[in-house]
């Protein structure tokens, strides 16, 4: 199998649908209903974040708003100063999927390229690292914060979210390597490229679409990470989007609708990501389980 | 470039050749194994290693620890919360876990072999994606908004309710009662789990030969019979791998109790993970919430060493194939 196929999206032929049957019907529709409850949650955080407290304590919530506001939105906008949190969250994430997918591909690329010694018992500690719990590395990671003076600094998660998701980067970018065609490896082999020239010249153009999807996933994780950014970052000004949120929600809405204006622009950034890189992620996903 | 002729050239060569030609610049690789190798080891496997040391220790954070041996896990084997936290633990393995994998593998079986050949792919996919939702956001967020839908006055669930005739006297408080509270953060950790056991079985299933479940057809086999015989048995390993994966994910969760519950009502909620940051940041007992760190750590490895072991033998069944 090739490098392509490994990583390509699942796909079903649809040339020709087969009959629909009333009992298919029905099956549609109680899908459907599933989906619409799982999708009530945000749905009640849309209604009732553009609503009235009026509105809200004469219809409930379960209504649609008679009038619609934006005002709650941009209340917690103003107040929880959003934007410098989206900013935090933005190039904090996108800074250390750059540093994991680096390191993690120089890794991936001795292991799944270079066939090295003691491959397999390198991805095996980087599996137990992966599945260590952060409680199990946070205190020493705050100690060392504090004394190199990177406690409350975005620097301190950008190189700890960077840096332990190298592990998890390398199991997925070798899994992918182990089946890079080898006849293009001999050919560039015969060609005379050494080590460095066949990861620049081969092997990093093929696996560019295979490197992106994984830096999508990669940025999405640390966009919602949470513990981390709790102990280092205790300012206001430095805290993320996914942190902020959950902390400031009560100190500046008693208010119910107020609430919901603060989950949904808590939420909108994440559900944007997911309707623009739907498919980077569904497959960096199944990348990782089916290997 | 000429891969194919160079690679027909190769063809040519005995295999032995073939080999060392690539073997011959091995030793080159190593050097790229040092970057990645060496932030690893001192940020992760060096705190790790801390860790393990301060759970020897009584510490309060300030000044240096002392060393006290296997007092703090003396402390633990006694410790009623602790074992607590682990049976809520086991409770959170059956809610993101084995519920999910069930639900997910009957649902992605639907979806993809039901629903898609019938009303399209288009269809199949949106589902998907509504399923997958709550994985996307994250999950400080979702428990922000369950907090808020699950508040026993002002709350959707309690006002659905009373509209349904229920007395308002009657309705629970559903994060606020301490036999409650672990049962309602179960139920809404399925509703967050089941989107990614769904997008994992998808993905396996599109990976079968469609010729054996449509031989199954021809036979004249119903669906049930086809989910059963053909569907549940090809997906053997996939849900081996991702009931072991949930499991892990099950015994860390950290974030939703925070939100949602800090724990309580009292300890009701309490989890192990919750547990160590609680005596590492609000007690300053850092030697003991290491200890619970490690334990929890312990019992993670266990469980990663096992899922090794399962893809090992899955990767020689493919390599005999």
């Amino acid at each position: 199998m090739s490098t392509t196929t490994a990583v390509k999206a699942p796909k079903i032929k649809t040339s020709a649908l087969k009959p629909r049957s009333f009992i298919s019907w029905v099956t549609f529709a109680f899908m459907l209903a599933a989906v619409i409850v799982w999708l009530f949650p945000f749905w009640m955080a849309v209604a009732n974040a553009l609503k009235t407290p009026d509105d809200f304590i004469q219809q409930g919530p379960l209504a649609w708003p008679a009038h619609v506001t934006f005002e709650h939105i941009v209340k917690f906008w103003n107040d929880s100063n959003f934007p410098l949190k989206f900013w935090n969250s933005t190039w904090t994430s996108l800074a250390a999927a750059g540093i994991t997918v680096a390191f993690g591909f120089l890794t991936a690329y001795a292991i799944g390229i270079g066939k090295i010694k003691g491959k397999t018992w390198i991805l095996g500690v980087f599996m137990v690292a992966f599945t260590i719990p952060q409680e199990a590395l946070i205190y020493p990671m705050y100690n060392a914060a504090k004394k190199l003076n990177l406690y409350d600094n975005l620097l301190s998660i950008v190189l700890i979210f960077g840096i332990s998701g190298i592990a998890f980067a390398t199991y997925l970018i070798s899994s992918v390597l182990n089946e890079f065609p080898t006849e293009v490896l001999e050919a560039a082999k015969i060609d005379g490229a050494n080590a460095w020239r066949m990861m620049i010249d081969v092997v990093l153009p093929i696996l560019r679409p295979t490197l992106m999807v994984i830096t999508v996933m990669v940025f999405i994780y640390n966009w919602n990470e949470f513990l981390i950014p709790l102990v280092l970052l205790p300012s206001n000004d430095n805290q993320t989007v996914s942190l902020g949120i959950a902390l400031t929600v009560g100190q500046w809405t008693a208010e119910p609708t107020a609430r919901a204006a603060a989950a949904l622009l808590g939420a909108l950034p994440s559900i944007l990501f997911f309707v623009i890189f739907q498919r980077s992620l569904m497959r960096g996903v199944t990348m990782g389980s089916s290997k | 470039m000429s891969a194919a002729t160079v690679s027909k050239d190769v063809k040519t060569k005995p295999v032995k050749a073939r080999k060392s030609s690539l073997e011959k610049g091995k030793g080159q690789f190593y050097a790229y194994l040092i970057p990645g190798l060496s932030l690893f080891t001192i940020v992760i496997v060096g705190s790790f290693f801390f860790n393990i040391y301060i759970s020897f220790t009584k510490w309060n954070g300030l000044g240096s620890p002392r060393w006290i041996g296997t007092k703090n896990y003396e402390n633990l084997m006694v410790d009623a919360v602790f074992w607590e936290s682990f049976l809520h633990a086991f409770m959170f393995i059956a809610a993101m876990s084995i519920i999910p994998t069930f639900l997910g593998v009957f649902v992605a079986s639907m979806l993809f072999d039901y629903i898609a050949p019938r009303f399209g792919n288009g269809a199949a996919a949106f589902m998907r994606a509504g399923f997958y939702m709550p994985q996307v956001i994250p999950m400080t967020i979702t428990g922000v908004i369950w907090v808020w839908l699950l508040n026993p006055v002002s709350g959707v669930i309690n006002n659905f309710l009373t509209a349904l005739g229920v007395s308002k006297d009657v309705t629970p408080n559903w994060l606020g009662d301490e036999n409650l509270a672990i049962w309602s953060l179960s139920v809404i950790m399925v509703w967050i789990q089941i989107g990614y056991t769904i997008v994992i079985f998808m993905s396996g299933l599109s990976r079968l030969d469609p010729s054996l479940t449509e031989a199954a057809q021809l036979d004249g086999a119903t669906w049930f019979q086809r989910f059963r015989i053909i569907i549940l048995a090809q997906l053997g390993p996939e849900i081996g791998v991702v009931l072991l994966t949930t499991m892990v994910a099950a015994l860390k969760v950290f974030a939703p109790v925070y939100v949602m519950t800090s724990g309580g009502p009292g300890t009701s909620t309490q989890v192990p993970a919750y547990f160590s940051y609680f005596h590492f940041f609000t007690t300053h007992k850092v030697g003991y919430g290491a200890a619970v760190a490690t334990v929890l750590s312990l019992i993670l490895t266990v469980l990663a060493i096992v899922i090794l072991q399962i893809q090992n033998k899955q990767q020689a069944k493919e390599n005999q194939r």
